[in-house]
């Protein structure tokens, strides 16, 4: 059984372990297929001379309604592979399907009004929306390219600001008079005017303070619930996969490697680099394992494994020898030759609950607005 | 003897909408061997903060207050001669803050040349120490080297080499592991505490991360709109902050030990320092403010050497009520 078959299985158990039950149909929203994509490196007289190899053999498939966090630190592929997911760049081989549907056959012009159906949110939203467009005006223009709300495009606008938490008044600014988060609002307005059933956001709020990043992640959270939204998250920041994610995917040089329900990446993790990254995040004591050296570079990623120039429990095998993404658990899997072999993973530090603390942050919990 | 002391140290920018008060009456001080955090978001003044103590604020800056580096005053004149030799800072963006022009090498060299009257054979071998102590594996090859060679994580370790190549009183590290992936950012924050142990280097680590803080300080100072909202030694802080600003960060920051339903989270954003409301200015933010925040609190002890600026200080009163 290859790694994709095994994946094409999955999302049904998935649905059984998650920690959210939500009615599931059985045809994934999003199917990939060791999709691949090497972006060739030329001389100066315009030679290939070699290749960063981005994203190299990732299959991939989303249940409807949940939420997948791809993560990995910069250069594994997961920004390649989110624009691959949704076509706006050319895999090199691979199939996608969305709704069952081979999005690699579709002509430009009906590849368009799929995308309705497909929405992306960037990391900065200074640089997502047209600084000479109005609010109404930015949020406007994928109802009129899809033809959606005729004649009532205003009082639509209106709804979807006062979703997001801006008041409708607001429509009519430009997009320098806002902060960074309620730009961030504004770019998930106009992804969400479409009415799509995916989302990809690529580190959607990576870019904003602590306590505004609070707000957005709060506000994507009731989003997905509300809409039934498929999500897919595109981040470094294992915090923000923590309260988002049901399921995991873990990225390291170009290929998935480790998979599984959110709740069993941060508590059981299989995978030494895994364990590593979760190891690497400040504020559990300071007293981490910590991983030498660099990531290696995707132009001549290492042989047999590409975690085994760092990794502290490589044996020759793993020198010589690439791993597949093997069963773990139920919905669970790491590309690991040791995975049965390796010692259980450490437990993630868990404070003590502090009940004056949380007492005085229940204060902070009600909904807020920008 | 305090390495570094800063008292009611006040910053202004004079900008075409009128003057924007980045800093006002700012004080604490950092001991030898120790690391203060200066936590905060953007604008919060905790940059504007170090620039004024290293003296490299723009000219459109005016700085007031009194500050003083290891017991002598800290004067224009001062900072100009203890830069990068006395003291030095290391800053977020490493490939910005090497020159693409020069080896690796010889960027630590130079300020061994310049301040410590080396020769260039003996700058040159020195630094290869210093790169060597920053842990670069093949440091005399890697001397060698452009910054274009170098990853991320070994180019902030040559700015930590060329910082403390002069042995500094006082390191500030302005956000050094933001623009770093998080395994390269763990290897960075322990290389800063093991030099700090060995050297005895007083160290600034201004961040906007709460768990670099929790690992990595001894003391902390939160700030909020140009003004020290709470500083405590950092067990302190986190076994129980007092200030509501606080309070709200810690529980904004997500966590991995469980997903929330919800994360806390602080409606609004920070004011426009050109116009800052009156009175405390966290108050339109906080859900804890009464009429009394109208008027700017003062900076008080709650406990032996832990201060907040709150009028509900302290907050059990309000959990109480």
């Amino acid at each position: 059984m290859s790694a994709s078959d095994r994946q094409r299985a999955e999302p049904q158990e998935a649905a059984s372990t998650g920690g959210v039950n939500r009615p599931r149909n059985t045809v994934p929203i999003l199917e990939a297929d060791d999709l691949v994509k090497h972006f060739p490196i030329r001389n100066a007289l315009g030679r290939r001379v070699g290749a960063v190899r981005a994203v190299d053999g990732v299959s991939l498939s989303v249940a409807r309604g949940e939420t997948l966090a791809i993560v990995g630190e910069s250069g594994c592929g997961k920004s390649t592979l989110g624009r691959l997911l949704l076509r706006l760049i050319e895999p090199d081989s691979g199939a996608l399907r969305f709704e069952g549907e081979d999005l690699r056959a579709l002509a430009p012009a009906a590849l368009r009004a799929r995308r309705r159906a497909m929405q992306l949110v960037f990391q900065d939203p200074f640089a997502s929306l047209d600084p000479r467009m109005t609010v109404e005006a930015a949020i406007m223009e994928p109802l009129k390219l899809h033809g959606l709300h005729r004649g009532r495009e205003r009082a639509r606008v209106a709804e979807l600001l006062a979703r997001v938490g801006l008041r409708p008044e607001l429509a009519r600014r430009w997009p320098h008079e806002f902060s960074g988060g309620q730009r961030q609002r504004i770019a998930i307005a106009r992804a969400l005017a479409s009415e799509p059933r995916l989302v990809i956001g690529d580190e959607p709020v990576s870019a904003l303070d602590v306590s505004v990043q609070a707000q957005v992640v709060n506000l994507l959270k009731g989003l997905i619930e509300e809409l039934g939204l498929t999500f897919i998250l595109i981040s470094h920041d294992l915090g923000v996969v923590r309260q988002i994610a049901d399921r995991v995917a873990v990225m390291y040089l170009g290929r998935i490697v480790e998979e599984g329900p959110a709740e069993a990446i941060f508590r059981a993790p299989r995978h030494p680099y895994t364990r590593a990254l979760l190891a690497a995040v400040p504020g559990q004591g300071g007293k981490v394992q910590v991983l030498e050296g660099d990531v290696p570079s995707p132009v001549n990623p290492p042989p047999g494994c590409r975690f085994h120039t760092r990794c502290p429990h490589a044996e020759p095998r793993c020198r010589a020898e690439a791993p597949t993404l093997g069963a773990g658990g139920p919905g669970h899997f790491a590309a690991c030759h040791l995975q049965d072999a390796l010692p259980p993973a450490p437990p993630l530090s868990e404070r003590a609950p502090d009940a004056r603390l949380e007492r005085l942050q229940a204060f902070f919990t009600r909904e807020t607005a920008a | 003897m305090t390495a570094l002391s800063v008292e009611d140290l006040s910053i202004s920018f004079r900008t075409d909408r009128g003057l924007l008060r980045a800093v006002e009456g700012l004080s604490f001080s950092v001991q030898p061997g120790r690391t203060l955090a200066i936590v905060g978001e953007s604008g919060c003044g905790k940059s504007a903060t170090s620039l004024a103590i290293m003296g490299l604020l723009a000219p459109n800056a005016e700085v007031a207050g009194r500050m003083t580096l290891a017991g002598a005053p800290l004067t224009p004149e001062r900072q100009r001669r203890a830069r990068g030799a006395e003291m030095a800072m290391i800053f977020q963006e490493p490939m910005t803050s090497l020159n693409p022009a020069f080896t690796a090498g010889e960027q630590v060299a130079e300020a061994l040349r310049l301040h410590e009257g080396l020769d260039s054979a003996a700058a040159m071998r020195r630094a290869v120490e210093m790169l060597e102590r920053v842990r670069i594996p093949e440091a005399a090859r890697r001397a060698r080297q452009y910054p274009h060679q170098l990853s991320g994580g070994m180019r902030q370790r040559v700015m930590i080499a060329i910082a403390l190549a002069c042995r500094p009183k006082l390191l500030i590290a302005d956000e050094p592991t933001t623009a770093l992936d998080v395994t390269v950012q763990a290897q960075i924050l322990a290389l800063l505490d093991e030099l700090k142990r060995e050297t005895g280097t007083a160290v600034i680590l201004v961040t906007h991360d709460l768990g670099v803080v929790m690992d990595h300080a001894e003391e902390v100072l939160v700030m909020y709109a140009g003004r020290a909202v709470e500083a405590a030694p950092a067990a302190a802080l986190f076994a129980r902050p007092e200030h509501p600003y606080t309070i709200g960060l810690l529980g904004a920051a997500p966590r991995l030990d469980a997903r929330r339903p919800r994360l806390a989270s602080i409606a609004g954003t920070v004011p426009d320092l050109r116009a800052p409301p009156p009175g405390c200015r966290f108050a339109p933010r906080c859900p804890f403010a009464i009429a009394a925040c109208g008027r700017t609190p003062e900076f008080a002890e709650v406990a032996p050497g832990h201060r907040t600026a709150c009028h509900r200080a302290p907050l059990d009163q309000v959990l109480a009520a």
